[in-house]
């Protein structure tokens, strides 16, 4: 019989650990969503990430080898994304209804979101790269990453900031407007699009499927708008 | 289910192809999303009978979309490689995130309802919303 050790050594290179484990902690994450009875602060995707920077850290896997087995479900983003047109076009009516409100809403909520994170962080005083990676951190990675780089951020540090802006839009959209008391699923869904991008997406649909085809189209909307804001406001800062 | 599969694939790749033969700034993806939509639309002209959208393509969405959040899981873990510079800079960085991402979805909300409410009047407003609830 092998050793232990060896064993380790074989399994935690191999794509098939990293990618049961993956699926593991979601499993884990969302068994814990269900049992807090679907509350919006028990977010699957942050226990799930949790437990795996934990496991990593304990057994010192660097994060291309976790990468190289998680890579076939970051794989499954493209065609979901692609599968986001079968939603759309049943709710193409109610789309097309609102294309007044959903341009008012994401230019008030694209310059909400890069003015007051970088505004924050530059009153509290944080370093130049970090203010400029912070600035793109609302909209979906491969835009956000692709602004920092043009900017003189650092793209894998926005991939981060990225993926907690997203978590803390899909915990706080629920509880933030019920208590302001806004009950229109277009408008819920649209903000959460704007300033969380897929990750706000995927707890819109979570929650109804209206809100989740507007959240779609926010954060695709949003993507774009961002790319022409951030470096115009990068302008403005000084030093 | 494969058969849906397949069909996403096919539009992501002509997606991904058309954005670099062209060098279009749009993600692949995206492109072949607005692919797929612009061929369901033209079968719902060709045939107006039929459902907007077959059950076989509708139901592997809907599977796939409703567990949109696992597909992120592998992209969150990358914080893994920034808990140095997070350690140093945790307060504004958190602070700065928190209070934008909180600010947005409570601007762009407002914002939304506020315009719809000017703009509503024309269409059937309450029948478009699809009901509120919490």
């Amino acid at each position: 019989m092998a050793a232990p050790a060896d064993i380790w050594v074989y399994l935690s290179e191999t794509p098939l650990f990293w990618l049961t484990m993956t699926l593991i902690a979601y499993g884990i994450g969302h068994w814990c969503f269900e049992r807090s009875g679907a509350s919006p602060i028990v977010n699957p995707v942050a226990i799930a990430a949790a437990l795996l920077i934990a496991l990593l850290l304990v057994t010192g896997t660097d994060y291309q080898t976790y990468f190289d087995g998680a890579q076939f479900v970051h794989f499954m983003l493209g065609p979901a994304t692609v599968a986001l047109a079968l939603p759309l076009i049943r709710n193409l009516p109610r789309v097309r209804a609102a294309l007044i409100p959903m341009l008012a809403a994401l230019i008030a909520g694209s310059v909400t979101a890069v003015g007051s994170a970088v505004a924050v962080a530059y009153a509290i005083g944080v370093g130049p790269v970090t203010l400029l990676s912070l600035a793109p951190k609302s909209v979906t990675s491969p835009i956000a990453m692709g602004i920092a780089e043009a900017i003189g951020g650092l793209p894998s540090l926005t991939a981060s900031m990225v993926v907690v802006t997203g978590i803390v839009g899909a915990v706080c959209v629920t509880p933030l407007l019920n208590g302001l008391g806004l009950r229109d699923w277009r408008a819920r869904g649209f903000a959460v699009g704007i300033a969380a991008h897929g990750l706000g997406t995927a707890r819109a649909f979570q929650v109804n499927q209206i809100a989740g085809v507007f959240a779609a189209i926010a954060m695709g909307l949003n993507g774009m708008v961002t790319a022409l804001l951030v470096p115009l406001l990068t302008l403005l800062l000084p030093g | 289910m494969i058969k849906a599969l397949t069909l996403f694939l096919a539009f992501q790749l002509v997606g991904e192809t058309a954005a670099r033969a062209l060098q279009l700034p749009v993600p692949g993806p995206v492109l072949g999303m607005a692919l797929l939509l612009a061929v369901l639309l033209a079968r719902g002209r060709l045939k107006p009978d039929a459902a907007p959208v077959p059950d076989w393509l509708g139901e592997t969405a809907d599977g796939m979309l409703k567990h949109l959040s696992l597909l992120f899981v592998p992209a969150s873990v990358g914080l893994v490689q920034h808990i140095d510079r997070l350690e140093r800079e945790w307060v504004a960085i958190g602070l700065a995130l928190v209070v934008s991402t909180v600010a947005a979805i409570a601007v762009g909300a407002f914002t939304f309802v506020a315009v719809a409410r000017l703009t509503d009047h024309r269409a059937t407003g309450d029948e478009l919303k699809g009901g509120g609830g919490s």
